[in-house]
C-alpha cells in the first residue's frame, strides 16, 4: 500500500506535525511568563523542517498516496520561502507578544499548524488535498486572530474574516465538485489530461469561475478583497504581519496547482477572468491606499494592489511568466514583512505605532531605521535598484512578451499612483517634525532581523539574477 | 611569481581601493578627520598606483596576457548583457599608470592648497571618487561600462567646478560644464546605441571583431540619403569625445571651469579626464579606422581647436585660463593626430602633456597660494627671487609645453607634426599649417605667462610682497615629482610608444593610413638611438625649433624689453584683439541663443504648461480628483459583514455572467 518512500517524501510535513504537537504539550507545562521554551524550540521545528525539505528535495517531480501530493522544484522553494519567512514572522512576533503582555504559547503552536496547512497546500496535487491544506491553513489563521480575547477590533476581524471565508471554501468546494463531476477525477494531472481529451464542456468554465472566486479570495484579489483592510487593520501586528507575509505563497501555489497543474487547458478562459481581477485590483488598492490614514490599512490595499501586479505573471501564461510572479511573490513577502515589522518596533507596551502620523520624523529619532523603512516603501513602489524594481519589471516583461502592452501599460499608471502613498511615508519620515521623541526600544534582536530584512532588499536588488534563475529553473522543469 | 597568478583580484583592487578612499573620506570625514581623511584617500590611490605599475610590468616586461573578461554580471537582458568587465592592453594600462600617478601626486599637493579650506575631507572624497571614476572608464571592456565612466567622471568634474558652492561664478561654471558635457554626451550615446543596433553587442572585442563586416553598410537616417553607418557611429562617438575632451565647439565650458580649485584644474581638467576623448577614440581605432569622413572631420576639428584657442591663450590674464586654454590647445594637437591616425602619437602626447601640464598647473597654484589667490598675471612680476623651486619647475614645464628639444614635449609634438605632414587625408593640409603655427603660439603664450610672472617688474601690492615666500614642502615636492618625467619620459618612450609595439594588438591602423610607421621607417635602434635622430632630425630640418623660439623671442621682446608695445597692439588692432578677448563669440552666442532661448522656451512653457495645465490641471488636478475618488470609494469597504459577502456574490455573478453565459 504505502511505500517507504512516499512517507520518505512526506517526512517533513509528519516532522513539523509530530513538533507542533510535542511543542504543545511542553507549553502546557512550561512555567515561563516569556515562553522561551516553546519559542526556541518552534524557531527550531522551522530551521530542522526547512532542513529536511532541502535535504530530501527530490531530484525530479515525485508524487506520493496516489498522486494526492506532490514534491517538485517548485514545492521546495516555496516551502523554503515559507520557512525562512515565518522565522523572521516569529521572531517579530514574539518581540510583539513580549512588549504588549500576552504572550501564549499557542501562538507559536498555531503558527506552526498553519505553515504545515501552507505546506500541503503547496504540495497538493489532487483537489481534496488543496482543501485539506487550506482549511488547516485558515483555521489556524482564524484561531491567531481572535487570541487576544480583550481586543474587540481583533474579534471583529476572526468573526468577518471567518464568515467570508467559510463562503469562499463553499463555492470553491463547490467548483471543485463540478470539475469532479466532469472530468471524474480528483487528481489535478488527470483532470487535465481529461479536459484535453473530452474538451469543451460549460460546466467545466462554470466549476472554474467558483474554484477562481477560491483562488482570488485567498489572495486578495478585487472583489474578493474585502477581509484583508478589515483583518489587517483589526489584528494584532503581529498577527496581520504573519498573514500577509508567508501565506501569500501557499495562496500562490493554490493558484499555480489548481489553474496551471490542473486547469491548463482552460487557460483561455481563466486568462480572461485574472484580466479582470488583476486590472480590478491594482486600481482599486491603489486608489483606496491614497486615503488612508492608517499604515496597516494602507498596507492593506497595498497588498490589494501586488496581488494586481502578481495576477500578471499568472495570466501571462508562459513558464517565465509564473516564474516571474513566483519572484514577485518571494519579494513582496520579504517587504510586507519588514514592513509590518517596522510598525512592531516603533510600538510599545499600550501604543500601536499603526497611524502614518506615527512615522513622522522618523529620520531625526532613528535614522537608521528611517533608512530601513525607506529602503521598504521604494521597494515596494518599485524604484531601482531595490528587489521590488525587478519584481514588477520581471513581471511587467512577461506580460509583454505574452502580447498584452496595454495590461502592461495599465499596471505602469496604476503603480505612478500606488508611489504616492509609499513616498508619503518617506515624505513623513524625512521631511516632517516628530510628535514625540521618544526612544526606539527594541531588542537586539529585533533590530538586527529588521536591518537584515531591509537590506536583503537592497543587496537582492543590487542582484537579483540568483533570485530570479531559481524560480525560473523550478518553474521550467514543471512545465 | 605567484605575485601575478591572480591578475583580476589585482585589477579590482585597483579600482576599488580609490572608490574605498572616497567612501571613508566621504562619509566618515567628520570621524577621522582632516588628517585621517587625507591619509585614507592617499593611501587608497597610491595603492591603485603601485598595483598599475604592477600591471605595467606584468604586461609589457614579464610576459602578461591581455586581460579581457567580465568579473561582474548585473543583468542579462536579451542582447544586453549588463557586465562590468576588464581590459587590460597595453593601452589601458598606460592610461592606469598615467591617471594614478598623476592623481597620486595631486593628493598630496591638496594638502598644501585646501589646507584652510572648511571643506577639506569633502574634497579628498571627491577626488578619490574622481580616480575610481576615470579607471572604471579606462580599464572597461564594453561600451556600457565606458558609459558609465564617462558619465561619472563629468559628475564629479560637476561636483568640483563647483566645489565652492557659495561663489556665483563657480555655480555658473558647473553649470555650464554639466550642459555642454549633456550635448557631447547626448553625441555619445546615441553612438553607443547605434553600435548596440547594428552589432548586438557592448562587448568591445566583440563589437571590434565584426567591424570590417559592416564597413560597407549604409544607414538612412532621414529621407533617402543614405549614410555610411561607419561614419555615423564614429562622429557620433567623436561629438562625445569633443564634449569631454574639449573641442571646437563644445570647447566653452574648460576655461571656465578654472572656477573650481587648482588641484582639480590640473587634475582634472589638464592630465586626466580630458583626454577621456583622446583615449576613447584611441580604442575605438578598429571603428574610425573606417571611416575616412570620420577622420577627415576629426583632422579640421582638431586643427581648428589647436591654432584658434592657442591664439586666445594671448590675450587673457588670469594665470590658470591662460594655461586652461594652452589645455585646449594642446588637446587639439591630440586630435589632429586621432585623425591622421597616429594613434600612439595622441597617446604619447597624452602622457607627456598629462605630466608638464599638471606641473604647470601645480606651479600655477602655488604662485596663486604665494599671491593670496590674486590670479591676474598683471599683479605678478620677478617672482623667481622669492619663488626658486616654483620657477625652475615652471621653466621646466615650459619649455616641456613648447617642444624644446629634449624634453617630453619635443617628441610627442615633432610627432604629430610629422604624422600629420604623411597624412593624405584631403583635411591634413589644413592641420598642418594649424599644427605648425600653433607652435609658435605656443611659445609665445608659454613664456608670456612665464614672463609676466616670474621676471619684470614686481606689480604686486605691499602686504603680498612682505609676505612673499617659496610654498611648503607639501607642495613643492610634488612639482619637483613631476619635474622629472616632464623632462625624461618623452626621450625614453619616443620610440617604442610611436614606432615600436608598445600598443600592438590594442590600436589598430588600416593600410592606407599608416602614417608613423612611415615615419618609423626614417628611425631605428634602441631608445636612446631613436631620441638622438629625433635630436638630428629637428636640427636638419628646423621649421619647428625655429618656430618655437621665435616665439619665445617674441614674448621676451613683448613682456621684458618692450613692455609697452602689447597695450600699442591691442589698441590699434582692437578689431582682432576685441575678438579674441570675446572668445570669437562663443561663449556670448551660447549664452543668448540656446541658454537664452531656452530659458524663454522654459518660462514659456512653465508658465503655459507646468503651472497652468500640468500643474494646475493634471497633477493637483488628478491628485485632487484620485483623492476626492479615493474617499468616495472608500466607502464601499463599509464595515459591514454582509456588504462583503455581497461584493464577492456580484464579483462571481460578473464571472459567470461573462465567461459562461458569453454575455461580452
Amino acid at each position: 500500500m504505502i511505500s517507504k518512500a512516499e512517507i520518505l517524501i512526506l517526512m517533513p510535513e509528519i516532522f513539523i506535525l509530530t513538533l507542533a504537537c510535542l511543542i504543545l504539550i511542553v507549553d502546557t507545562f512550561s512555567q515561563d511568563p516569556l515562553r522561551r521554551v516553546t519559542y526556541y524550540l518552534s524557531q527550531l521545528t522551522l530551521v530542522l523542517t526547512a532542513v529536511l525539505v532541502i535535504g530530501f528535495s527530490p531530484e525530479q517531480t515525485v508524487y506520493a498516496f496516489g498522486n494526492s501530493f506532490i514534491s517538485d522544484g517548485m514545492s521546495v522553494v516555496l516551502k523554503t520561502g515559507v520557512f525562512v519567512i515565518s522565522f523572521f514572522a516569529f521572531l517579530y512576533s514574539h518581540e510583539y507578544l513580549k512588549e504588549h503582555g500576552w504572550l501564549k504559547g499557542e501562538y507559536f503552536v498555531l503558527g506552526l499548524f498553519a505553515i504545515l496547512g501552507m505546506m500541503i497546500l503547496i504540495s497538493a496535487y489532487s483537489l481534496l488535498t488543496v482543501y485539506l491544506g487550506l482549511e488547516l491553513l485558515s483555521l489556524s489563521l482564524y484561531a491567531m486572530i481572535a487570541m487576544h480575547r480583550e481586543s474587540t477590533t481583533a474579534s471583529e476581524a476572526a468573526m468577518k474574516f471567518f464568515v467570508l471565508g467559510a463562503i469562499a471554501s463553499g463555492m470553491l468546494l463547490y467548483g471543485m465538485s463540478m470539475i469532479y463531476g466532469v472530468t471524474g477525477s480528483l487528481e489535478l494531472g488527470t483532470i487535465a489530461t481529461n479536459i484535453e481529451s473530452n474538451g469543451d464542456n460549460p460546466l467545466l468554465v462554470f466549476g472554474l469561475v467558483f474554484i477562481m472566486v477560491g483562488i482570488a479570495f485567498k489572495l486578495g484579489a478585487v472583489p474578493f478583497h474585502m477581509w484583508i483592510p478589515d483583518v489587517y487593520q483589526g489584528s494584532p501586528t503581529c498577527v496581520t504581519l504573519f498573514i500577509a507575509s508567508a501565506p501569500k505563497l501557499a495562496a500562490f501555489a493554490m493558484a499555480m496547482r489548481l489553474l496551471v497543474d490542473g486547469l491548463q487547458p482552460l487557460l483561455n478562459d481563466w486568462q480572461g477572468m485574472l484580466i479582470i481581477l488583476s486590472i480590478l485590483s491594482m486600481a482599486t488598492g491603489n486608489i483606496i491606499a491614497i486615503s488612508q490614514t492608517n499604515i496597516k490599512r494602507m498596507l492593506a490595499y497595498s497588498t490589494i494592489a501586488h496581488v494586481g501586479f502578481l495576477l500578471l505573471g499568472l495570466l501571462s501564461g508562459t513558464p517565465s511568466g509564473y516564474a516571474g510572479s513566483m519572484f514577485y511573490i518571494i519579494t513582496y513577502a520579504l517587504m510586507s514583512m519588514g514592513a509590518f515589522g517596522m510598525i512592531i518596533l516603533l510600538g510599545r507596551k499600550g501604543f500601536e505605532a499603526d497611524e502614518l502620523a506615527h512615522f513622522k520624523g522618523l529620520s531625526e529619532r532613528s535614522p537608521w531605521f528611517a533608512f530601513i523603512m525607506l529602503i521598504l516603501m521604494f521597494s515596494m513602489a518599485g524604484v531601482p535598484p531595490f528587489l521590488g524594481f525587478w519584481g514588477k519589471w520581471f513581471v511587467l516583461k512577461e506580460v509583454v512578451d505574452a502580447g498584452f502592452v496595454w495590461l502592461a501599460a495599465t499596471a505602469v499608471f496604476f503603480s505612478i499612483i500606488g508611489a504616492y502613498y509609499y513616498i508619503r511615508v518617506i515624505k513623513f519620515m524625512y521631511f516632517d517634525k516628530a510628535d514625540s521623541m521618544t526612544a526606539i526600544k527594541a531588542s537586539k534582536q529585533m533590530r538586527f532581523a529588521l536591518s537584515v530584512n531591509g537590506l536583503a532588499l537592497l543587496i537582492l536588488g543590487l542582484m537579483p539574477g540568483a533570485l530570479l534563475a531559481i524560480c525560473v529553473s523550478v518553474l521550467s522543469i514543471a512545465a | 611569481m605567484d605575485l601575478f597568478e591572480n591578475m583580476e583580484d589585482i585589477y579590482l583592487a585597483i579600482v576599488l581601493a580609490p572608490l574605498l578612499g572616497s567612501v571613508i573620506a566621504g562619509l566618515f570625514g567628520k570621524l577621522i578627520g582632516r588628517s585621517g581623511a587625507h591619509w585614507v584617500a592617499i593611501a587608497g590611490v597610491g595603492v591603485s598606483f603601485v598595483l598599475s605599475l604592477l600591471a605595467y610590468y606584468h604586461l609589457f616586461y614579464n610576459g602578461g596576457e591581455v586581460y579581457n573578461a567580465a568579473v561582474y554580471t548585473w543583468l542579462n537582458s536579451g542582447d544586453l548583457h549588463f557586465e562590468i568587465g576588464f581590459l587590460i592592453d597595453q593601452l589601458s594600462v598606460t592610461m592606469m599608470v598615467v591617471v594614478t600617478f598623476v592623481s597620486w601626486i595631486i593628493h598630496i599637493y591638496t594638502i598644501g592648497y585646501m589646507v584652510d579650506d572648511p571643506g577639506y575631507q569633502r574634497f579628498f572624497s571627491y577626488i578619490s571618487l574622481f580616480t575610481f571614476a576615470m579607471l572604471m572608464l579606462v580599464m572597461s571592456n564594453n561600451f556600457l561600462q565606458l558609459f558609465f565612466g564617462w558619465e561619472a567622471v563629468g559628475l564629479v568634474s560637476y561636483l568640483l567646478i563647483g566645489f565652492w558652492y557659495k561663489r556665483e561664478p563657480a555655480i555658473f561654471a558647473n553649470l555650464k560644464a554639466f550642459l555642454v558635457n549633456r550635448v557631447g554626451d547626448f553625441g555619445f550615446l546615441l553612438g553607443v546605441a547605434a553600435v548596440f543596433m547594428h552589432f548586438h553587442s557592448m562587448d568591445y572585442i566583440e563589437v571590434f571583431e565584426q567591424a570590417p563586416a559592416l564597413a560597407s553598410v549604409t544607414v538612412n537616417i532621414w529621407g533617402d540619403e543614405s549614410w555610411s553607418l561607419m561614419s555615423v557611429i564614429c562622429i557620433c562617438l567623436f561629438i562625445g569625445a569633443m564634449g569631454k575632451s574639449a573641442q571646437v565647439p563644445l570647447h566653452v565650458w574648460l576655461p571656465d571651469s578654472m572656477e573650481g580649485p587648482t588641484p582639480i584644474s590640473a587634475l582634472i581638467h589638464a592630465a586626466t579626464m580630458v583626454t577621456a576623448g583622446i583615449f576613447m577614440v584611441s580604442r575605438m581605432s578598429p571603428l574610425f579606422e573606417l571611416s575616412e569622413t570620420a577622420l577627415n572631420f576629426i583632422l579640421i576639428i582638431g586643427a581648428t581647436t589647436a591654432f584658434f584657442m592657442g591664439l586666445l591663450a594671448l590675450v587673457q590674464n588670469d594665470i590658470k585660463r591662460v594655461i586652461a586654454y594652452s589645455t585646449l590647445s594642446q588637446l587639439g594637437y591630440m586630435t589632429v593626430a586621432l585623425g591622421a591616425s597616429a594613434y600612439a602619437a595622441a597617446m604619447f602626447h597624452l602622457v607627456t602633456h598629462a605630466f608638464f601640464k599638471a606641473l604647470l598647473f601645480l606651479a600655477a597654484g602655488a604662485v596663486i597660494i604665494a599671491m593670496h589667490h590674486q590670479q591676474d598675471m598683471r599683479k605678478y612680476g620677478g617672482l623667481y627671487r622669492y619663488m626658486p623651486i616654483t620657477w625652475i619647475t615652471c621653466l621646466v614645464g615650459s619649455i616641456a609645453l613648447i617642444g624644446f628639444p629634449g624634453t617630453s614635449g619635443f617628441y610627442s609634438k615633432d610627432a604629430i607634426i610629422e604624422a600629420v605632414h604623411l597624412s593624405t587625408l584631403p583635411a591634413a593640409g589644413y592641420a598642418y599649417v594649424a599644427v605648425l603655427s600653433g607652435v609658435f603660439i605656443t611659445a609665445l603664450y608659454s613664456f608670456r605667462l612665464f614672463f609676466m610672472t616670474f621676471h619684470g617688474q614686481e606689480k604686486m601690492d605691499k602686504q603680498t610682497w612682505e609676505h612673499l615666500h617659496e610654498c611648503p614642502r607639501v607642495v613643492t615636492i610634488p612639482l619637483l615629482i613631476l619635474a622629472i618625467p616632464s623632462l625624461i619620459i618623452g626621450a625614453w618612450f619616443a620610440g617604442p610608444m610611436l614606432f615600436g609595439d608598445h600598443f600592438a594588438g590594442a590600436i589598430h591602423v588600416a593600410e592606407g593610413h599608416a602614417v608613423l610607421l612611415e615615419l618609423g621607417s626614417h628611425y631605428h635602434g634602441e631608445w636612446y638611438q631613436i631620441a638622438w635622430q629625433f635630436f638630428v632630425h629637428a636640427i636638419s630640418h628646423p621649421t619647428v625649433i625655429l618656430l618655437a623660439f621665435s616665439g619665445v623671442f617674441t614674448a621676451w621682446l613683448l613682456y621684458i624689453k618692450f613692455p609697452t608695445v602689447p597695450e600699442k597692439f591691442a589698441n590699434n588692432l582692437s578689431m582682432i584683439h576685441r575678438l579674441l578677448v570675446n572668445k570669437y563669440g562663443f561663449d556670448d552666442f551660447y549664452q543668448k541663443v540656446f541658454a537664452g532661448g531656452a530659458k524663454g522656451i522654459g518660462r514659456l512653457f512653465w508658465q503655459m504648461g507646468d503651472v497652468k495645465l500640468i500643474d494646475g490641471l493634471m497633477v493637483n488636478g488628478s491628485a485632487l480628483s484620485v483623492r476626492w475618488f479615493s474617499g468616495k470609494i472608500r466607502q464601499i469597504q463599509s464595515g459591514y459583514l454582509y456588504h462583503y459577502a455581497f461584493a464577492m456574490i456580484v464579483g462571481l455573478l460578473l464571472f459567470l455572467a461573462v465567461f459562461v453565459h458569453k454575455l461580452i
